[in-house]
């Protein structure tokens, strides 16, 4: 047996032995409100205590951050150990212990800016779900030219001073720590940027909620008033935060799009089509919806496929390619395709608001199509993915 | 998942890569259509491909050929795709799958030795109509002492002009429309009372139509079994959909990469018009088309070599795709080269003419989206 196929039994035994029965099955939709995903962090409750225990064995073991080193936290599998583990734990179907922005954004970027004391102070609180982090980088003035945006943090000798606002920051109201963009130069644009990290019960900070066109949100609007931050929590150098913050979008938008939007969880589209369309010899009955239902299920197998092969690709170049932002741009549009597929099959059941005259699952489709129309915009509009394409992967310059 | 290339399968494509470049560039093709040339490939570049073991990827070596499978043929047919290449090596993979699918001993031991070394030239003919539909395969096979006779037609034969075997489907029992029936033949090329007429095609390739009256064959003849060779058809046609899909990728990447570079290169309004955000746009979403599809085609080529048990979905997912973007990159290939896209000249009209054709061949996206939906269940 191989060193692989070994490590495969192992994980396979211990998954069996500590996934408790609670967290196998369909994984839930992080983004459908009120669903039972654990973030961790100092307020962290749990309605179910196996999830606890979950993320406790889990993280005890390092595979939360299979890949990361021993000392930080992580497990130090090699890329085809991690393989073989997410292999296993689909296998089984066990939820993921831990949803966190440590995890996915700030703690690949630590691994590869951040200082030693760094490493040893935040990265073990993120694998262990002790600390939730956010991520302050858009602003009023600053979307999709991130780059312009003007929170200001000034150098007071012992410490640094910000002031500004934050915007479309997920869970801010719920979280420990910030990672956030903050301008130290303003005389320059790119080059004025520092990367910073803080804890949102500093003082001066303030989380308000943004109700969104579906109902709710987990996005929030963040002010920093006078908010004092030691000089050790800056990453990186100063005014060298644009490359972090690039390169954090990269993890970002891989992330979104291995999970994907919506993640297909629960019911299939092809199921409900046959179920409110018609069905006729096994078929969905409406010929012009079943032919766009399999149009779309073909789009999302290549996606799946495609998802894969760069995944391979990354792990044999060690790092995200710019090509990750097709995937953000593919995700996107798939998941608001389904979405606007299943209100159709749906009809005007589809179109529930709230109440006892519409299904939770109808009220559900209602409230993840609206919510859906974000997709696009977040983590990067598909219009500056396709220039982030266009420059970055097939080398079109910029318009004089 | 799709495994890594081997050593084996880099050297083979990247030899490809340099036998394409330097002896069969668009402009072998371009000569060879303006020949008027009925064939529909050149020869000596035939023998040459034949040479470097092309057409025995799929033939194991105690046949002559390589066994490597049908990843490592995919890799070669987009390299060919590239170019245009014109040759008979799709064709001839096919009538070797089927003799790997359905042939006996005595069959292969015939058929492969000269299917490796180029001294014959396979096909299938399936399709009897403009549109592709097994199913409604009509010619007519009757049984006549020990043996059969053929009476019939089959359309739009690719390599029907010029192939030495032709694998014929046709119907012992049922009727068109019916998937039970149905019976596969391996019939020569020169065998009495088939007649072939070679075809026109917008493409310049070696399309023929064939007309079977009164063909006499023998039992042995039969390839596979009698009466239920549609799955036999199918598997054969999932084969030739996913090479085909390959060959179609590598001429999609080409006529992206020439358009590309027209992009960077072309200067109106004092800068190069890739600068224009309406172009990027549109090059970005062909980008991420043809990735979405190198990872169907890569996974349906290798899900044959692994034998897994979703081929039909993952074949049809490869090509409807590979027709949907190559429809798309040859339309853009005309328009983003403006006035000069529309001459004769210029080759962008000669991938749009071959992506049309190759888009139909063995079911067009209409076709396999709705085949998919039918193996999924809905």
């Amino acid at each position: 047996m191989s060193d692989l196929e070994i490590f495969r039994a192992e994980a396979r035994a211990w998954l069996e032995a500590n996934c408790p029965p609670s967290m196998r099955g369909d994984a839930p939709n992080a983004a459908d409100e009120g669903a039972e995903v654990v973030w961790g962090g100092r307020r962290a409750t749990y309605e179910n205590p196996e999830a606890e225990l979950w993320l406790d064995r889990m993280a005890g073991r390092g595979w939360t951050a299979p890949t990361w080193p021993k000392q930080y936290g992580g497990g130090e599998l090699s890329a085809d150990e991690a393989r073989v583990l997410s292999q296993e734990i689909a296998r089984i179907k066990a939820r993921p212990p831990l949803f966190s922005f440590g995890l996915w954004m700030l703690g690949p970027v630590l691994l590869e800016y951040g200082n030693e004391a760094q490493k040893r102070e935040h990265l073990p609180k993120i694998a262990r779900g002790e600390i939730r982090w956010c991520q302050g980088y858009s602003e009023p003035g600053a979307g999709s030219d991130l780059a312009s945006l003007r929170t200001r943090c000034e150098d007071k000798g012992d410490h640094f001073l910000i002031n500004g606002q934050k915007i479309w920051t997920s869970y801010a109201d719920q979280a420990d720590w910030i990672f956030c963009l903050v301008r130290t130069d303003t005389t320059k644009k790119h080059e004025g940027i520092s990367f910073i990290l803080f804890d949102m019960a500093s003082p001066g900070v303030e989380a308000r909620p943004i109700k969104l066109i579906s109902g709710s949100s987990p996005f929030c609007e963040t002010f920093f008033t006078d908010v004092k931050v030691p000089k050790e929590n800056l990453v990186g150098r100063l005014n060298g935060g644009w490359d972090i913050a690039k390169r954090l979008l990269q993890y970002e938008r891989q992330n979104i799009s291995s999970g994907g939007f919506g993640g297909g969880a629960g019911v299939e589209l092809e199921e409900v089509a046959k179920r409110y369309a018609g069905e006729a010899a096994g078929r969905i009955a409406d010929p012009d919806l079943r032919v766009r239902v399999a149009a779309h299920r073909m789009e999302a197998r290549a996606f799946a496929l495609t998802v894969r092969r760069l995944e391979e690709d990354a792990k044999a170049k060690k790092g995200p390619s710019p090509a990750v932002s097709i995937i953000k741009y593919e995700a996107a549009k798939l998941n608001q395709d389904r979405c606007e597929l299943m209100i159709e099959a749906m009809g005007l059941r589809g179109l529930g608001w709230e109440g006892d005259g519409f299904a939770p699952a109808e009220i559900s489709a209602t409230r993840s199509w609206l919510r859906s129309k974000g997709n696009s915009i977040e983590g990067g509009t598909s219009e500056v993915n396709l220039n982030v394409v266009a420059k970055r992967v097939l080398g079109l310059l910029d318009h004089q | 998942m799709t495994s890594a290339l081997n050593e084996e399968q880099i050297l083979l494509r990247d030899s490809a890569r340099d036998w394409v470049r330097e002896k069969s560039p668009v402009s072998a093709f371009r000569k060879l259509r303006d020949s008027g040339d009925v064939d529909g490939f050149e020869r000596a570049a035939w023998r040459e491909m034949c040479e470097l073991g092309w057409s025995g990827i799929l033939i194991p070596e105690e046949f002559g050929g390589s066994g490597l499978g049908y990843r490592t043929l995919g890799l070669v047919l987009e390299e060919t795709g590239r170019t245009l290449t014109a040759s008979p090596l799709l064709s001839n993979a096919i009538a070797a799958t089927g003799l790997l699918l359905g042939g006996n001993a005595e069959q292969r031991q015939h058929w492969w030795p000269k299917l490796a070394d180029g001294s014959a030239i396979g096909t299938l003919a399936a399709d009897e109509g403009a549109h592709h539909a097994p199913e409604r395969i009509a010619l007519a096979a009757a049984k006549t002492g020990s043996g059969y006779t053929l009476n019939g037609e089959k359309r739009f034969v690719p390599e029907g002009g010029t192939a030495d075997l032709i694998v014929v489907a046709a119907r012992t029992g049922g009727s068109a429309g019916d998937e039970h029936g149905l019976t596969l033949f391996l019939v020569e090329g020169n065998a009495s009372g088939l007649s072939r007429r070679p075809l026109k095609t917008v493409d310049s390739r070696g399309a023929a139509d064939l007309a079977f009256r009164n063909v006499e064959l023998p039992g042995s003849a039969v390839l596979g079994s009698a009466g239920d060779g549609f799955a036999l058809l199918d598997g054969i046609l999932d084969r030739a959909r996913a090479c085909l899909a390959a060959e179609m990728l590598g001429a999609a990447t080409q006529s992206f990469e020439t358009t590309l570079d027209y992009l960077k290169s072309r200067v109106q309004f004092g800068q190069a018009i890739g600068t224009f955000q309406a172009l990027q746009h549109r090059a970005a979403k062909m980008y991420t088309d043809l990735e979405l599809t190198r990872s169907c085609v890569e996974a349906a080529l290798d899900g044959l070599d692994r034998n897994v048990n979703d081929v039909p979905a993952l074949c049809s997912l490869a090509k409807a795709r590979a027709g949907e973007l190559w429809h798309l990159v040859s339309n853009e290939m005309v328009q983003m080269h403006g006035g000069i896209g529309m001459t004769d000249a210029h080759d962008a009209g000669l991938y749009l003419k071959r992506a049309r054709v190759a888009e139909a061949l063995y079911g067009n996206a209409a076709f396999h989206r709705d085949r998919y939906a039918t193996l999924m269940g809905y």
